[in-house]
């Protein structure tokens, strides 16, 4: 058996299946809580609600027509970004895909930022240059995000062999779906950050689609790890909607990184409730995804984490209402505050095809 | 100053380099070896280390990305294609990524990565071991695209590249690595500031090319100084960002310009410089048709005469502009009226 000492124990597939972990009907009970304290799980179910009601709003853009650039929203993964951030320095490097809201957020990106990014204005984490598929926010070590299936991955091993020379400590990580892996860019980049061993951690958001097609139909086994493991890559496949075992799996595969042991691979099962792009659920288009989409939303990853808090007492009702409408109100305020601003003006057009020192004041 | 040529002069570019820029590190197929990039890397690895001269898994596309991973991170790393043909798995990072990664990211972050593809062809190698895909790099905005022809400019502009702030391809041509120069000390100069240069001066005719083809328009240009035709050569250099400013000074001069690439004709980088060139002057400062020789438009052969057919020769460059040229005179002497060049 090729699971390694970081896999949870209650992991019951195999090298190739994901076994109760891709089944709706398991894994919906409240969270055990083995590893988080409180102080550290109100922080996670913070920025977790926090980036739901952000791309809810976003969602909202979309649909009263504010919005236009492509949206892909992670509403339902929110636990996986915000475990991994956890352990991360503003001295990492991470790398994001097309649906990266929630990887932007859970480094404590701006949330003004990101909408006036998204609506297109000056004010925004790009300047308006990317919208909501191309985020960057450097000083929080989130170095970009692109649509391109799987491109960030080579940059990611390219990061943590900069890392490596640099001789810090940090490390990059790259997140990714299950449908990047049918890219022949992971398999490079395995191979090559495993035999240079360098300190970068691919996490895998495996959602069980990409776009509308479900694994079942691209791949001939569900645990993505599996192309790991065959890389000599250490993998641990867990519950991507369990936000304790993510924080506690991805700080000793991130400490183990920092230590020079290399490489390694997360692997975290989830369920997007939208549809590839846009706001709709699109539970007409796909596998199973009109049963099983009813069933995921009851393994929220945000109500599972509240009923843990609550079962032991760390946490009341009022207490989530009360930060639910403060988050809510903020984001309104920076919602009015992003669809005021400014456009960039027309000339960045092609004042930033190439780099400008002046602009800038960096190299 | 001592002779060097053309491979070891990119050789002298990159100890330079290595010397006195600790962010520069070098990664690609082959560097540990002694036969992928001719002379022009010899023993690096051994003086600077290998862990700033890194041999490659056969993995183009996760290199060259993580080259460009690095550059986003503090580093100016060159990726090292020993053949372009096999940099096509590598268009990802160098067309989506870090062409682009400037204007997407609002000016924020920018990829400084030089990406050093090798043109290596003839000797019966075929389609694929041959390819000059230069033009297609030059369409794409946010790349600089370098084309060194002589061994000075291998060298100073392999320097320039590296320490520019932007993404550049840098492409070389083993057809040029026998050619010989002597080489003052370097000296850095920004890559932007860098233009075509005129290599020979004439008023007849205007003849421009990038790389390998600049060689061939000298040698056409001295084949046709035996008939009494004296061309100016212009030698490219940057065909991207692509500036025509000297070509268009150069044909207001001559009235008659061809372009010379060693690479296919469709979409290429000849009819580019014809049209932009046209763009800009008055059509009466054209005593004749523009004219472009370039390669047939077809996949390199790998059969000897076939190949000899394939190649335009410097006998071919030069009689088809003393064609262009004779021609013209002939027409000038039947016609009666004053030339337009003589009007402006």
């Amino acid at each position: 058996m090729a699971t390694t000492r970081s896999s949870p124990p209650l992991f019951s597939g195999n090298e190739y299946s994901l076994g109760d972990l891709a089944r709706p009907q398991y894994f919906n009970q409240p969270l055990k809580l083995r590893h988080g304290t409180s102080d550290a799980l109100r922080k996670y179910l913070e920025r977790m609600l926090l980036i739901r009601r952000v791309e809810e709003k976003i969602g909202e853009g979309i649909e009263s027509g504010d919005v236009v650039c492509p949206c892909h929203l992670g509403i339902g993964q929110e636990a996986i970004a915000v475990g991994v951030a956890s352990s991360l320095r503003p001295t990492d490097r991470v790398f994001g895909n097309h649906r990266s809201h929630s990887h932007f957020l859970s480094l404590g990106g701006s949330a003004f930022e990101l909408f006036a990014e998204v609506l297109g204005k000056n004010e925004g984490c790009s300047k308006g240059m990317g919208g909501s598929m191309h985020l960057v926010d450097a000083a929080r070590g989130f170095v970009g995000s692109v649509p391109i299936v799987a491109g960030t991955i080579p940059l990611a091993v390219g990061a943590a062999l900069a890392a490596k020379m640099d001789g810090n400590g940090d490390v990059a990580l790259a997140f990714f779906g299950d449908g990047a892996t049918e890219e022949g860019a992971l398999h490079e980049s395995l191979n090559l950050a495993a035999s240079m061993k360098l300190p970068v951690l691919f996490v895998c958001e495996n959602n069980l689609f990409s776009s509308h097609l479900h694994i079942r139909l691209r791949q001939p086994a569900d645990r993505i790890a599996r192309y790991a493991l065959a890389h000599c890559v250490r993998a641990a496949t867990i519950d991507g909607n369990d936000v304790d075992t993510i924080a506690h799996t991805a700080s000793r595969l991130i400490s183990d990184m920092r230590a020079g042991l290399g490489p390694a691979f997360l692997e975290v099962v989830t369920y997007r409730w939208r549809g590839h792009v846009g706001p709709r659920e699109d539970n007409d288009v796909g596998v199973d995804r009109n049963s099983d989409l009813g069933l995921w939303k009851k393994r929220d990853p945000i109500k599972r984490l509240f009923d843990g808090m609550s079962a032991r007492g760390w946490i009341r009702h009022d207490e989530l209402a009360d930060l639910d409408s403060q988050i809510v109100a903020t984001l309104n305020k920076d919602w009015e505050r992003a669809m005021a601003a400014d456009y960039p003006p027309v000339h960045t057009l092609m004042d930033r095809v190439y780099f400008t020192r002046q602009e800038n004041g960096t190299s | 100053m001592a002779r060097v040529n053309y491979g070891a002069a990119i050789r002298e570019g990159f100890a330079y380099l290595l010397d006195r820029h600790p962010d520069v590190f070098i990664i690609g197929q082959g560097l540990w070896a002694k036969w992928y990039v001719g002379n022009s890397m010899t023993d690096l690895d051994k003086i600077y280390g290998t862990d700033r001269v890194i041999d490659s898994p056969v993995s183009e596309l996760a290199c060259t990305g993580a080259a460009v991973g690095a550059s986003l991170c503090g580093y100016r790393p060159v990726v090292v294609h020993p053949r372009m043909d096999f940099m096509l798995y590598a268009m990802d990072p160098i067309v989506n990524q870090a062409a682009k990664w400037c204007h997407m990211t609002g000016g924020q972050s920018h990829a400084k990565v030089t990406i050093r593809g090798i043109i290596n062809r003839g000797g019966e190698q075929g389609a694929q071991h041959s390819q000059a895909l230069h033009a297609w790099f030059a369409h794409v905005p946010g790349l600089r695209v370098v084309m060194p022809a002589t061994p000075r400019y291998a060298r100073d502009l392999l320097v320039s590249s590296v320490l520019c702030d932007d993404p550049v391809l840098y492409i070389d041509d083993r057809w040029l690595y026998e050619q010989e120069d002597e080489l003052p000390p370097i000296t850095e100069s920004p890559l932007e500031d860098q233009r075509p240069r005129v290599l020979m001066v004439g008023d007849d005719v205007t003849i421009v090319g990038a790389g390998y083809a600049v060689l061939q328009c000298i040698r056409a240009a001295d084949k046709l100084r035996q008939f009494n035709i004296r061309a100016e050569v212009i030698d490219l250099r940057i065909l991207n960002p692509l500036d025509v400013t000297e070509v268009v000074r150069s044909v207001k001069k001559t009235g008659r310009l061809c372009v010379v690439d060693s690479s296919w004709r469709t979409c290429g980088l000849a009819g580019e410089v014809i049209s932009s060139v046209a763009e800009i002057l008055d059509p009466r400062s054209f005593l004749c048709r523009p004219l472009r020789v370039t390669l047939p438009d077809a996949p390199a052969p790998t059969s000897g005469p076939l190949e000899a057919a394939y190649y335009p020769t410097d006998n071919h460059i030069a009689s088809s502009i003393a064609e262009l040229v004779s021609a013209q005179e002939i027409v000038m002497r039947l016609t009666p009226v004053e030339p337009a060049r003589s009007t402006k």
